[in-house]
């Protein structure tokens, strides 16, 4: 199985830790794993900002990139949605036609594809989760409080294989953290004050550390908590799902 | 004219054609549960008596209520000795009306309502107006859903029809819910049989 | 960008100066979202019935022309006068003419997001009209001087205790007085004289059914029925799509209205006009405003399939911290956002950016309308219009360029981690938001391509 590792821009540039924690964890599950040097960008920035006609380079680029590959992964319910959705290269339909198909983020890769049942993982912590709305709602990675269904959640069931780590509940189980990419800094009351709520719902319930499947997310609430100068950490499930693996 | 320029972008903008989904999933075959409609009426701020006969009403409204001067009975049955001749004017002359007994289609179990028609009311302001509303059903009128209670009403016979359910109310001020908004302050539902 | 209001983000930063005031906001809204779960919940067919309301109102949009003319048809024949209007102008301009023929100068009128859509009451009071709000909440804005700041609980951005002071300086309610339970005692008193006095009423039009020409309108105060049944004249005003093939199908709607509105099994009226009573006479207005256009753009047509139960902006994250006047338009919120551009792209060009397209909207919607993914494309609509501003557009073509070629990319994050260079740069403002009240994350030495470099290959 070769798996295509898509590093979004901003993992690449401010948590490469994530990107080593996701390369080390699917390697250790036994996946054969290329980082195609050159990547750059998914393109959502400059879609979800109105501009989605300027993305022909990004998209170009993704296909010239994962076009080879049987499954492309990467640790970003965000940025794997925006290429599910929306990428097209006029002249290589086929192309992107299978990488829009063969695409996952990494959660739903592990349990859907790898179909892990046990970690050896060790993480003696209060995790809060915090559920993004483009893995939860878009990829449908766990079911939302909106809808009359049954209950599950991939990262959820994942992070139950970690020894010690002890999940708490939230309020608000599924409301959005206020990031919404170029929102955070358009909408900057909004977005921060819906970022604090966030902190707050995992903070009461007695969170030691927020994870999600998106760093976007996790990078405007770590901005927030460390404002805050709170002691509360954000770690990407990747992070703590790659603990303590043998 | 505005109505066939309306018309006309409207027919070159419409998508196509699609079907209308089949709705008979959603109805039963059976009755709907009582206790269920009480439940809910109750908890829509109602309250709900189930009598045998319409000779129940009368000492139950003298229990229940204080200080009727004015009381309209659609039925003489229902109470003896209520107001005569309520019918007539344009239905401000119901302005002083403190309780209103009217008997009700149908009830639906899955949300209290009740239908009751222009035939039924007779003035269509009544039921709003008075200060005070009783409806009266038939036990075996209660039908499980709104889909069921429409397929009981069938095509319209009269100008006007209401599914009532519960006291008029409102939340507007801080979602605190208070009852009697505009239209009567309370319900008593009577379920006979 | 010139725009006759302020911008969304503006407004929303001005409400956002008192916190304790958005969480009170905020919590009142999600507890009416939580209402409206536990109705949800209660039904085991939820989801069908939602699918369902979507079909049908699918339906309806194809066959629209149709159905109009067959509703007319059916109105006439139980004696209503049918009235076409283009848009708002002509709406206000057919019930002006009702009202004069009338000789009245005072009426009540029931809530109608239509009319606030045409801006009815102002222009009534231009021409020495004056129109009386009956639902409370309406009232409650009206004399505030203020517009409703959502669709089903109009003043729902007021606090008893101003909604005290109203009410003392306009009824006369002793100063103090801020019980809910007084309050709306004082407002029933209030508006009964002015329900009896009145000669013309207008209400709103929740369904109207092509089948039997009837009209289908939803209270709990049930102030619509005692403007109607009283008045010598009622009008009522309604938008094009509020049509519906057949009773049967008003099944499917009554139980998801109230529901997903505020969490009630059903309104407490729900009442059938189908007749005019005895000498009255019934007036229907039937308004097109942009209808016919927004039906023929194929991306957001389904929006026209609203019933305005108004359960995306009681979950919409941004709606509940931003209150309903930050969205400058009649209807506020996820769904305004969608339909507002369609009036004026130019005025509203703002809306569809005032959401992290989180989808909250588009799962509570009882007719299933795909809401924020309207929004992302109203987004690219606007923006090729040319109606984003040109540093948000300069700055996107340098995004384009740094992301487009893997050189330029490593360069540019080299030099300074290309986010912190590029979010600034996009904002047309002296200190970059991002920093008002977070950090950014320190730049680590090596980005991931450094150390795969380094440790792989």
């Amino acid at each position: 199985m070769k798996v295509g590792l898509f590093i979004p821009c901003y993992i690449d540039q401010f948590y490469p830790q994530v990107g080593i924690a996701t390369l080390s964890l699917l390697e250790k599950l036994g996946c054969e794993v290329v980082y195609p040097q050159g990547q750059t960008c998914c393109g959502q920035p400059m879609a979800n900002s109105g501009f989605e006609h300027l993305t022909s380079g990004c998209n170009t680029l993704f296909v010239d990139h994962f076009q080879d590959f049987d499954y492309i992964v990467g640790p970003s319910g965000s940025c794997v949605l925006h290429i599910k959705d929306h990428l097209h290269v006029h002249g290589r339909e086929d192309k992107a036609t299978h990488i829009r198909q063969r695409i996952y983020e990494l959660s739903e890769f592990l349990t859907d594809v790898l179909k892990v049942e046990h970690l050896q993982a060790r993480f003696p912590h209060r995790v809060g989760i915090h559920q993004s709305c483009h893995g939860q709602r878009g990829l449908g990675i766990s079911q939302m409080s909106e809808l009359v269904a049954a209950p599950f959640s991939k990262p959820q069931q994942l992070l139950k294989m970690v020894e010690g780590l002890e999940l708490v509940e939230l309020k608000r189980t599924d409301e959005c953290c206020g990031f919404g990419g170029t929102f955070c800094v358009f909408e900057e009351a909004v977005s921060v004050k819906m970022g604090k709520d966030r902190i707050a719902d995992h903070v009461n319930n007695g969170a030691e550390y927020i994870t999600g499947n998106d760093v976007s997310c996790l990078m405007h609430l770590e901005g927030i908590l460390k404002r805050q100068q709170s002691n509360v950490k954000v770690l990407h499930i990747a992070e703590i799902l790659n603990a303590s693996i043998n | 004219m505005s109505r066939e320029a309306i018309l006309a972008a409207i027919k070159n903008n419409q998508p196509a054609y699609q079907e209308l989904p089949d709705l008979s999933g959603f109805s039963h075959a059976g009755a709907g549960d009582p206790a269920a409609f009480k439940k809910v009426v109750e908890s829509l701020g109602g309250q709900v008596f189930e009598i045998a006969s319409f000779t129940e009403i009368q000492p139950l409204v003298a229990e229940h209520y204080t200080d009727l001067s004015k009381v309209v009975a659609i039925e003489d049955a229902y109470l003896p000795g209520a107001a005569t001749g309520w019918q007539t004017g344009d239905g401000r002359q119901l302005e002083q009306v403190d309780l209103a007994i009217i008997p009700g289609q149908l009830g639906v179990a899955e949300n209290g309502a009740i239908w009751v028609t222009e035939k039924e009311m007779e003035v269509r302001v009544l039921p709003f107006i008075t200060q005070h509303l009783a409806l009266v059903i038939s036990k075996d009128a209660i039908l499980p859903t709104m889909h069921d209670a429409y397929a009981r009403i069938g095509g319209p016979e009269n100008g006007f029809g209401a599914f009532i359910a519960g006291p008029s109310k409102t939340a507007d001020i801080e979602q605190s819910l208070v009852l009697g908004a505009h239209g009567a302050k309370s319900l008593t539902v009577f379920i006979i049989g | 960008m010139e725009h006759k209001h302020q911008e969304h983000a503006a407004l929303a930063d001005t409400f956002n100066a008192n916190e304790p005031r958005v969480n009170w906001h905020d919590e009142t809204l999600w507890w009416v979202r939580q209402k409206r779960d536990r109705m949800a919940w209660s039904l085991p067919e939820w989801e069908e019935l939602r699918e369902a309301a979507s079909r049908i109102k699918h339906n309806v949009l194809g066959n629209l022309h149709d159905y109009l003319l067959e509703f007319e048809k059916n109105a006439v024949a139980n004696g209503a006068v049918v009235h076409w209007a283009a848009d708002a102008a002509e709406h206000n301009k057919i019930v002006l003419q009702l009202l004069q023929e009338q000789g009245v100068k005072r009426m009540v009128k029931s809530k109608s997001m239509l009319t606030e859509e045409c801006h009815l009451n102002p222009y009534l009071a231009e021409h020495g009209i004056e129109v009386v709000d009956t639902d409370l909440g309406e009232r409650i804005v009206q004399l505030a001087k203020e517009p409703p700041s959502h669709i089903v609980l109009p003043c729902i951005h007021k606090k008893k205790e101003e909604i005290g002071e109203l009410f003392h300086e306009h009824l006369g309610t002793p100063a103090g007085n801020a019980d809910p339970k007084f309050l709306t005692a004082a407002a029933r008193q209030h508006l009964r004289k002015e329900f009896i006095q009145s000669r013309v009423a207008i209400t709103g039009v929740n369904f109207a059914v092509a089948e039997t020409g009837e009209m289908v309108v939803c209270t709990n105060e049930g102030n619509a029925d005692m403007g109607a049944h009283l008045a010598d004249v009622h009008i009522a005003c309604m938008g094009l799509e509020k049509i519906i093939p057949q009773r049967k199908h008003l099944g499917v709607f009554l139980r998801l209205l109230a529901r997903s509105a505020t969490g009630q099994p059903i309104t407490t009226y729900s009442s059938h006009f189908r007749k005019p009573k005895a000498g009255q006479q019934l007036h229907i207005v039937l308004v097109d405003n942009g209808r016919s256009r927004q039906l023929g753009r194929e991306d957001f047509r389904n929006s026209l399939k609203c019933i305005r139960c108004g359960a995306c902006m009681n979950t919409c994250p941004v709606y509940r911290r931003s209150g309903g006047h930050s969205y400058h338009n009649a209807i506020a919120g996820p769904i305004g956002s969608i339909l507002a551009p369609n009036l004026d792209m130019k005025e509203y060009a703002d809306l569809p950016f005032a959401s992290t397209l989180c989808g909250s909207c588009s799962n509570v919607c009882p007719v299933k309308i795909d809401i924020h993914q309207q929004l992302y494309k109203w987004r690219q609509v606007i923006t090729k219009e040319g109606y984003t501003g040109k540093t948000k557009a300069a700055g996107m073509h340098a995004m384009n360029i740094v992301l487009s070629k893997p050189g330029l990319y490593k360069t540019a994050g080299g030099v300074g981690r290309w986010v912190m260079r590029t979010f600034p740069a996009v904002v047309n403002n002296g200190m970059n938001p991002w920093y008002k009240q977070r950090e950014m994350p320190a730049p680590p030495k090596d980005s991931f391509a450094d150390w795969y470099k380094k440790n792989r290959k």
